[in-house]
């Protein structure tokens, strides 16, 4: 009888504890709480980023200068927009930033996925070894970006020595940062360098999310380890490969910091990827207008290639 | 569990093919270590040891990177350097023997000490900004939750440098321009959307329980997640804010193009450290290699949050 009435008493106050816990808040409510906590954050984004948006779209209509402020501003229309995208210039910034990511993340993918397939045979060591392949990620892109320029000089560069070294070639015999068809190979070395144990690392994780059941699945039915690589190891990895697939893509699509130290553009305009083109439009040539209308173009660009980036990341998670 | 150690083992890989997977991975970890052993080392050579051909791998170390990196210096005649009086410190000696005296600092404290202040200031408002949102986004039903959460990671991947244009107009109208000020707030909008990324996926993990029971204690609700969220919360906080102040301390698009003198931080000057006659490498290297040391530190400590970090928080593992 008192067992009884005791267990009741459980139920009894187990039951109702979330309009319990509601009746003891004072202050606050949830809602206005969340909306504290929350409003800051938008409020910065607001003023830092999507007001500076806005003026950028505006701008992109007139023939606003940023040094010549006091000068009358005249509306444009999308004349702006009209002469970028039929301006050979632009399609050739875009062709070489189409060449950098596309090299960059493809040798990136290759080398980082193959790293991760070897580490992941967890061989004495791997820890160790992976925190020291994972630092020149870390590394500024420009700090480190400018000591490749002392690594890459044609007399006395590490770099040259190595390649003269290796393929009997004199090492003063070739500039990679000066010549037209080996500068754009300069700057996917060293991105190549930095940005490889990125996809690495994704690509780990994604080949240790794979049960070993599968395999031992697999074993059992005697599937040659070809034959597990393609069906099982690939295609259990490739959302993970394609999230570092995307997001290099879309930093490399931005890349300003490393190119600008290495060969800010040069020779003429070889290495000269969207980001410089704007910067060079917007701070040297201060054509305001023009490259705001430039920089929505890409933002665009790169806001179409996040949503699919986000896509990708829930896919991922739902894992 | 010793079943399933004995499964386990069919797909063990074996001794040999483990040992030539290590050999693989630790000679691309050699040669990857190869450019930044080079900077460490150029560091401590003096500036004819660092243009030597074929490079030098053994050579005398001198501290005169170190030395010329942390002052300026001006060529005297000889007949003016011995009305001087003995040499003071061990870099007046270096000049010297080049018929040099050291005529100052140079600007590279300065620019470290911005790095510091800008760095150390934006991560502090980044994490408590976002510890805040994460939360809110964590625990309470926010209308148009996703749309926010997406709004708050776009706007990390713009471009820098068409962020750059209206943040120059703008901070050139309400005097923030070259500001220590106006930096932080740049970078911590940049920080915010990793910070509530991340630091989202780190209180989803901590279970509601936690706070309901504290609840039925009698705390509030902001007393329950200051006295048990946060604390619970220390290591994701730790390593968001870690990766905020690599963020920070390494960007160099909006340094350069946003600031010259007073706000001016170390990725944008190192660069443009030049001695006699061009560009003095073994400074060069120098300021690298103290602008790197505390990164590597972070990466070691950081080595088990990295993965997380790096995708915003999306693979956890």
């Amino acid at each position: 009888m008192n067992d009884l009435s005791a267990s009741s008493q459980i139920t009894y106050r187990a039951v109702p504890v979330r309009p319990a816990v509601a009746r003891r808040i004072r202050g606050l409510s949830d809602q206005a709480l969340a909306w504290l906590f929350i409003t800051p954050t938008i409020v910065l984004l607001l003023a830092i980023n999507i007001f500076p948006l806005v003026w950028t779209i505006y701008l992109s209509f007139t023939n606003y200068r940023a040094n010549r402020a006091n000068a009358p501003t005249i509306w444009l229309g999308t004349d702006w927009y009209q002469s970028i995208l039929t301006d050979p210039d632009i399609w050739a910034a875009m062709q070489v930033t189409a060449h950098f990511v596309i090299w960059t993340v493809l040798i990136e993918t290759v080398l980082g996925f193959g790293l991760a397939l070897l580490i992941d045979k967890k061989f004495r060591g791997h820890g160790m070894w992976t925190t020291i392949i994972l630092l020149p990620m870390m590394l500024s892109p420009a700090v480190v970006g400018n000591f490749w320029t002392f690594l890459y000089q044609p007399q006395i560069g590490l770099f040259n020595y190595v390649v003269a070294f290796f393929t009997g070639r004199d090492a003063s015999s070739f500039q990679m940062l000066g010549d037209v068809t080996l500068s754009p190979w300069a700057i996917v070395i060293v991105d190549a360098w930095m940005w490889t144990p990125y996809v690495m690392l994704i690509c780990l994780a994604g080949l240790r999310s794979i049960p070993d059941y599968i395999y031992e699945a697999a074993e059992v039915d005697r599937a040659s380890n070809w034959r597990q690589f393609w069906s099982i190891t690939l295609p259990m990895a490739l959302p993970f490969i394609m999230l570092a697939v995307l997001f290099r893509g879309i930093e490399n699509f931005k890349m300003f910091d490393m190119v600008n130290l290495l060969t800010g553009g040069g020779p003429g305009s070889t290495t000269e990827v969207a980001s410089i083109t704007l910067k060079r439009a917007a701070f040297e040539s201060w054509r305001t207008g023009y490259s705001s209308a430039f920089a929505i173009i890409l933002f665009v660009t790169v806001f179409g290639l996040a949503n699919i980036y986000v896509k990708a990341l829930n896919r991922v998670k739902s894992r | 569990m010793s079943a399933s150690n004995a499964a386990h083992s069919i797909i063990e890989p074996s001794t040999g093919a483990r040992r030539f997977a290590g050999l693989l991975v630790i000679l691309y970890a050699i040669i990857t270590m190869v450019p930044l052993a080079w900077i460490v080392l150029t560091s401590f050579k003096s500036p004819d040891d660092a243009i030597s051909y074929p490079p030098k791998v053994v050579f005398k170390p001198s501290l005169e990177g170190y030395c010329n990196v942390f002052t300026t210096r001006s060529r005297q005649t000889q007949e003016f350097i011995q009305t001087l009086g003995s040499p003071q410190g061990l870099c007046d000696n270096i000049a010297r023997s080049r018929n040099m005296v050291v005529a100052g600092p140079s600007n590279y404290v300065p620019r470290f000490i911005n790095s510091l202040i800008i760095a150390f200031g934006s991560t502090a408002l980044a994490v408590a900004l976002g510890t805040l949102s994460a939360y809110g986004f964590s625990r309470f039903r926010v209308p148009l939750k996703d749309d926010l959460l997406f709004f708050i990671l776009s706007t990390r991947m713009m471009p820098p440098i068409a962020v750059a244009i209206p943040i120059y107009l703008m901070y050139r109208t309400v005097g923030l321009s070259d500001t220590r000020v106006g930096m932080i707030l740049l970078y911590t909008s940049v920080n915010v959307s990793l910070a509530v990324w991340l630091l989202k996926g780190f209180i989803d993990e901590i279970p509601r329980e936690y706070e309901e029971a504290a609840m039925i204690d009698g705390y509030t609700r902001f007393q329950a997640f200051v006295k048990v969220v946060l604390p619970q919360a220390t290591t994701g906080i730790a390593a968001t804010a870690i990766f905020c102040l690599i963020f920070a301390w390494n960007e160099y698009a909006f340094a350069v193009l946003l600031t010259s003198g007073n706000a001016q931080t170390a990725p944008p000057f190192i660069p443009i450290i030049i001695g006699e006659g061009g560009q003095d490498w073994p400074a060069v290297a120098a300021g690298t290699t103290i602008f790197l040391v505390p990164i590597v530190v972070f990466t070691v400590l950081l080595r088990k949050h990295l993965l997380r970090g790096i995708t915003f928080g999306a693979v956890r593992k």
